[in-house]
């Protein structure tokens, strides 16, 4: 008759460790790894998912990723919040290093930028290549565009193009032209829904599945390249950088091993990233102590 | 209400005896109350009320609905501060005389656990150690009849049992006094005639009894002394028999035949 | 509405398969909001009996501050716990920014708020009841506060669930502080938008779909403990 006070603190006991044990579990499982920003554009397509794991076979550290646009990610990096980069803007990523954030910047892959837009096509520019005179189309016949607006790789490149066009899209700001200010897959989910054009990277493109209305509609002829690179933070400037495992995981994605995964990726037979390393080498980087496993 | 009664009395008859010394040495007798004025939205519902409670007997405080009967026992407990005038528990403020002094209210406010850890609470709160605190609540409830309802939730207790669980809790802290607002205003015959046996054996046991009333035959039963109040003024104090009989005042004798309610 | 029913069907099947990252995800999102939500109980509770039932300065600032945290946007608190566990930030050294603990501290930082307001209204209402009756008993303030969260208890359990509704249906904050890391700190809410932002609106609707049944589920068993236990007790 008394026990009516040590009740609710048994319960709450009860609950914390039901709740607690489990938590500890988690932080205790992954004790080796790394984490790297990267970009929606590798997430989403699910490269990642693709040749993450046989690196985390190999090395025995495990690659943690925090998506984000490409100016989020370097952000995180500045702040020494992720051991590497891996993005897509290479004039950001060498400023990156140059204010001396990142030690060195290493070429990994590329694919291009498409633009996409409803069947109907608007503003008819279904089947040209020129990316520049199609977004002056758009723009002459005020048909809808959504823009990452999220200061993203992709963003970056959309404004590099408008800007060779010689037209602001800003003025249009909340007109035609609609920045979304999110991921990739919301930006198309966005111009699916309401009929826009948008700029996207193919292998986002490829691997979206809300495309529904949306078709392709410009692929550039040259391509318009969308150049991936990796940087290890600079350790000097941010000391608890894992910078040896870090390096391991830069060493093999610039390997055959590695370029031989990116490759390898493919979406309904076809291959969505196009490794393009500088110094490509056969040999598997000399961190990873099993080199067999593939 | 469905207990039997007869069990209360055997129980008070065998412990009066020792209890009754305490009495003499109460610290916090006589009660002097002088000038005392109580306001509230600019009315002043107490109007200079004065007197002196000695130990001994029980007083009844009589009078209409809003005559301030229950104002000035939450007044007696230090529960509100009067506008003016003096309170005196032997030299003590109503605050410093609580541990002598506890109250049943009208609508006590039974805890949320069972009738014994009610009890209970009302001796830890007072700071009496745990290991006492077991049979001094086993004593209480056996006074008040309660002990086959220990570890039930006190709040699905009837109206009549709820009552006696106030007073079991209020009693068992050993108060020189116990102050009671209409214990009886909301029980049936029944639970009230239990109820009253629970305050005569109290009483015997020497703890001073002020309660307030307004049932007269109850305040005949029990009352050594009446204060009667009408309106904010103590109008009457006098033995209980010679205010039945004789009353002084014309409100009392309006107030004994029945004429005067409001 | 073929995605909606598709919706359901997809939510159906995962369920019936019980997908082990399914569960695994599943299992966090519930550690990480009945943690947060305890911790938030543990302190907001006794700061809003503390509040409802002490005068002191600065009283009516902390009450207004409480009141207006209720309402803030989770991305904000996310982006404060953030800047906060950043590695240039003042708790930067412990390492807790992308890890289940920081989600737990954007969440509880949620949570504790609106437990603690409510707390207070609750304790307050209370305490008209019970205030004179527990200083009649020689109840000291401490004791009265314990004793006015015990028998609020019932009153209180829907605190908490506000609290753990808000947590537990909330993406901004753990999605900047946890980072949506694969089996690390990817949990209900940050799967249903990274599958959204995917393009695979059913499987994210499914992933909704089973969050709200969960949530319901919750609540309902917390609902009727309580009735049970109030039937109980009144």
């Amino acid at each position: 008759m008394f026990v009516s006070c040590t009740r609710p603190c048994l319960l709450v006991i009860l609950l914390a460790c039901l709740t607690l044990l489990p938590a500890t579990q988690v932080t205790h499982a992954g004790n080796r790894f790394i984490t790297v920003a990267s970009t929606t554009s590798t997430d989403n397509s699910g490269l990642l998912a693709h040749i993450l794991p046989s690196f985390e076979k190999a090395a025995g550290i495990q690659v943690r990723t925090i998506i984000a646009g490409t100016g989020r990610a370097i952000n995180l990096a500045e702040r020494g919040d992720v051991d590497a980069l891996f993005v897509h803007h290479p004039l950001s990523e060498e400023q990156f290093v140059r204010q001396g954030y990142g030690l060195r910047r290493y070429d990994v892959m590329y694919n291009d930028f498409v633009i996409v837009g409803p069947a109907a096509d608007p503003a008819g520019i279904r089947g040209m290549d020129n990316a520049v005179e199609a977004l002056r189309k758009i723009a002459t016949a005020r048909a809808s565009f959504t823009s990452r607006g999220d200061d993203s790789g992709t963003h970056k490149q959309e404004l590099s193009l408008w800007s060779d066009s010689g037209i602001d899209p800003q003025q249009y700001s909340g007109q035609w032209y609609r920045e979304t200010g999110s991921g990739q897959g919301a930006t198309l989910n966005l111009a699916n829904a309401i009929d826009a054009y948008a700029l996207t990277d193919y292998g986002t493109w490829m691997s979206f599945t809300n495309k529904d209305n949306l078709r392709l509609m410009l692929r550039g002829n040259p391509p318009l390249l969308n150049q991936y690179g990796v940087i290890l933070v600079n350790p000097a400037r941010h000391p608890h950088v894992k910078a040896q495992d870090t390096q391991c995981f830069i060493d093999w994605l610039i390997s055959g091993k590695g370029q031989r995964a990116i490759a390898g990726f493919t979406h309904n037979g076809q291959q969505l990233f196009f490794p393009n390393a500088a110094q490509s080498t056969q040999a598997p980087p000399a961190c990873i102590a099993n080199p067999d496993s593939d | 209400m469905t207990q039997p009664t007869a069990t209360i009395i055997e129980l008070d008859s065998g412990k009066a005896a020792p209890e009754q010394e305490q009495t003499c040495k109460s610290p916090v007798l006589p009660l002097v109350i002088s000038e005392l004025c109580y306001e509230a939205n600019q009315q002043r519902l107490l109007k200079y009320v004065s007197c002196t409670l000695t130990a001994g007997n029980s007083t009844i405080i009589l009078g209409p609905n809003g005559a301030g009967k229950s104002l000035l026992l939450r007044i007696c407990q230090g529960l509100i501060a009067p506008a003016s005038g003096n309170i005196s528990w032997s030299g003590l403020n109503p605050v410093q005389a609580r541990p002598y002094v506890a109250m049943v209210f009208q609508k006590p406010v039974l805890l949320r656990r069972s009738t014994a850890a009610n009890i209970d609470y009302a001796l830890a709160a007072r700071g009496v150690p745990r290991k006492q605190r077991r049979e001094r609540v086993t004593e209480a409830l056996e006074l008040t009849n309660l002990n086959h309802l220990a570890r039930r939730s006190a709040r699905v207790l009837s109206g009549g049992e709820q009552q006696r669980l106030a007073i079991a809790r209020a009693w068992v802290t050993q108060p020189e006094v116990l102050l009671m607002d209409e214990p009886t205003s909301k029980l049936d015959p029944g639970a009230s005639y239990a109820v009253e046996q629970l305050i005569s054996a109290i009483r015997k046991q020497g703890t001073k009894v002020i309660m307030t009333t307004h049932d007269m035959g109850q305040a005949q039963r029990l009352g050594d002394e009446v204060l009667f109040l009408n309106r904010g003024r103590l109008l009457e104090q006098t033995p209980a028999k010679i205010f039945f009989e004789r009353p002084q005042s014309k409100q009392a004798a309006a107030f004994i035949s029945g004429e005067l309610l409001y | 509405m073929s995605d909606l029913s598709s919706a359901f069907g997809t939510a159906a099947s995962l369920i019936l398969h019980l997908d082990a990252d399914l569960l695994e995800i599943v299992l966090l999102s519930l550690q990480i909001s009945l943690l947060a939500t305890l911790f938030a109980a543990l302190i907001g509770m006794p700061l809003g009996a503390a509040l409802a039932l002490y005068r002191f300065p600065g009283r009516g600032f902390i009450v207004a501050m409480l009141n207006a945290f209720m309402g803030l946007p989770p991305v904000v608190v996310g982006l404060v716990v953030y800047l906060l566990l950043s590695r240039s930030g003042p708790l930067g050294p412990l390492g807790l920014l992308f890890t289940p603990t920081a989600m737990v501290i954007a969440q509880f930082m949620l949570a504790a708020p609106i437990i603690a307001a409510l707390t207070q209204q609750t304790v307050a209402d209370l305490n008209e009841e019970y205030d004179e009756q527990l200083r009649s008993l020689g109840a000291g303030p401490l004791r009265a506060m314990r004793t006015l969260l015990w028998d609020g208890r019932f009153s209180l359990l829907t605190a908490v669930l506000a609290g753990f509704g808000r947590v537990s249906a909330e993406v901004g904050a753990v999605l900047i502080v946890g980072g949506n890391i694969n089996h690390v700190t990817r949990v209900m809410t940050t799967t249903i938008a990274l599958e959204t932002s995917k393009g695979n609106l059913a499987l994210a609707l499914a992933l909704g779909l089973i969050l709200i049944g969960l949530s319901i589920t919750l609540t309902f068993t917390a609902q009727s403990i309580r009735d049970t236990a109030y039937r109980h007790y009144h």
